[in-house]
């Protein structure tokens, strides 16, 4: 584990810059892990970003796509033109919440 | 006199059924399953039946032989659970009441949640092994397969068995090769995660294994519908992979009545505390096995280890005492690689897979995340022990909680 410091706050992260610690994510970290990848963070991306915030503490991990819009009510396409090509990834990536992952 | 009910007779049904019979004073405490048949199949066999290494006649047996004396068994399907009322409701609309209920009907492979996936070409070009029947029809189909594009597909996370599509593409990298027709087929293995292998250190030692085999990947594929004029698989983001075989591991979902009953989650997996199983809605009903919603793999190895502890809190719980056996989500899973090979995997809720020997530290003779000959044996016999000693309830050598002895610990920074 590995420390980084994001916006002037030192975080913990992984080796592919994903945080660890939930509580070490703020609004303003993740505007700066949004312009790492190239995302101008909108209304409609952070409507996702809530969702997936709310979302981890009742699940123990990051909701799939597929929760995202069955629970979340975001339209599947809309989530792949808001973060492209790699949604499920972005999107944890943002939230500072693990990435979706299997078993190996 | 007080009733448990256990909805489903599988793996963590069974193996519930038998270990909290022996703790019961049968005068006390009635125990009833509840499944839909009395076939019991041993699933994690399903894997070699289209390869023609197991017949389906060597993985079923009925559910009643491994149920103990004293525990009824009822073969109806489930209407739903009326949970104010302690009530379960069966679809000939019987009834059985319960003081504390066991919900165990895992998960199931439902092709109908994918446009296009059941029509013209299911279980004719479109398959699945994860069914003894979608197993026998793609042995059928493999017999008189002349060769093209297979492509092995999981449309999403989580599903049971979590390695078996990367087993189902070993093994058949092997099956082809024996028949000398490697040269003709294609291989592609298609995932919604971003890797064949998304845990690091997995990634390190495992990482090479598809490209050694000329298996090709597409990752980040979150299937929208099979297009079957096509014969393509079309994503959301409007990515296109044809096929002329399609081995697919459709969407996974718990059963339709835990839904009807409104005691799911969206994919119908019961809500429970990660460490005692126990429902986050009902103080009396818990959820074992792959039917709920713990953070971990959906498989028999998890259904075993936290039954183990599960066993011992239930006793402590129905009798008002507080559950101290909390489950650390520890399982593991022998990985064929095919060649006569395999691998073997140990992780919880913290730790991934890691490599080094297993059980006993140094010595094994499993060998953890590397392939041996040992490991192959360890899975083949494994069909044995299913039958014999884990649905029974009887001692395994195998620790509940995870153990770090053994495991290969790299210094980080």
């Amino acid at each position: 584990m590995t420390t980084a410091i994001i916006n002037g706050t030192q975080v913990h992260v992984n080796e592919e810059g994903f945080l660890t610690n939930y509580d070490e994510w703020n609004e303003e970290i993740a505007k700066v892990l949004a312009a790492n990848i190239g995302i101008d963070l909108t209304d409609e991306h952070w409507k996702v970003i809530r969702f997936l915030r709310d979302d981890f503490p009742t699940q123990g991990e990051t909701a799939t796509i597929r929760r995202t819009s069955t629970v979340g009510g975001f339209d599947i396409k809309q989530l792949f033109a808001l973060f492209p090509q790699k949604p499920a990834k972005k999107m944890a990536y943002i939230a500072g919440l693990p990435k979706p992952r299997g078993c190996v | 006199m007080k009733r448990i009910v256990i909805l489903g007779g599988g793996t963590a049904g069974t193996m519930a059924s038998n270990r909290l019979r022996k703790r019961l004073d049968p005068a006390e405490w009635a125990i009833t399953v509840v499944d839909q048949n009395d076939a019991h199949v041993y699933q994690p066999g399903n894997l070699f039946v289209p390869f023609g290494i197991y017949q389906p006649a060597d993985l079923v047996k009925p559910r009643r032989r491994f149920l103990p004396e004293g525990v009824e068994l009822v073969l109806s399907e489930i209407d739903h659970v009326e949970p104010e009322k302690n009530l379960v409701v069966l679809a000939d609309e019987r009834t059985l009441s319960y003081d504390f209920l066991i919900i165990a009907t895992g998960t199931s492979p439902r092709p109908d949640q994918t446009p296009g996936m059941i029509g013209p070409e299911w279980r004719t070009s479109i398959h699945e092994f994860y069914t003894l029947e979608g197993a026998t029809a793609l042995a059928n189909t493999l017999a008189d397969w002349q060769g093209g594009r297979m492509v092995v597909h999981i449309v999403d996370m989580p599903i049971k068995c979590p390695v078996a599509p990367l087993e189902f593409t070993f093994l058949a990298d092997s099956y082809f090769t024996e028949r000398a027709m490697r040269d003709r087929v294609e291989m592609v293995f298609v995932t919604p995660l971003d890797g064949a292998f998304t845990k690091p250190i997995a990634s390190k030692h495992l990482g090479g294994i598809l490209d050694d085999r000329k298996v090709s990947l597409e990752s980040d594929f979150l299937v929208e519908h099979i297009d079957t004029d096509a014969k393509s698989l079309v994503s959301f983001d409007e990515r296109q992979i044809p096929f002329d075989l399609l081995v697919t591991i459709p969407l996974n979902m718990g059963a339709d009545y835990v839904a009807r009953s409104k005691l799911g989650d969206d994919l119908n997996y019961v809500p429970v505390d990660k460490q005692t199983l126990l429902s986050k809605a009902h103080d009396n009903i818990f959820a074992i096995g792959d039917a709920s919603d713990i953070p971990t793999s959906k498989a028999g190895s998890v259904a075993h280890f936290s039954i183990e502890l599960f066993e011992d809190n239930f006793i402590s719980y129905i009798h008002g005492r507080p559950m101290t056996k909390l489950f650390d989500g520890h399982a593991n899973c022998f990985i064929e690689s095919g060649h006569g090979k395999g691998m073997l995997i140990d992780f919880n809720y913290d730790t991934e897979p890691l490599p080094g020997k297993y059980p006993l530290p140094g010595f094994g003779p499993f060998s953890l995340l590397r392939e041996s000959e040992a490991n192959h044996w360890g899975k083949m016999t494994f069909r044995w022990v299913y039958w014999n000693l884990l649905l029974t309830g009887k001692d395994m050598p195998f620790e509940p909680l995870m153990s770090m002895a053994g495991k290969e610990v790299e210094a980080r920074s």
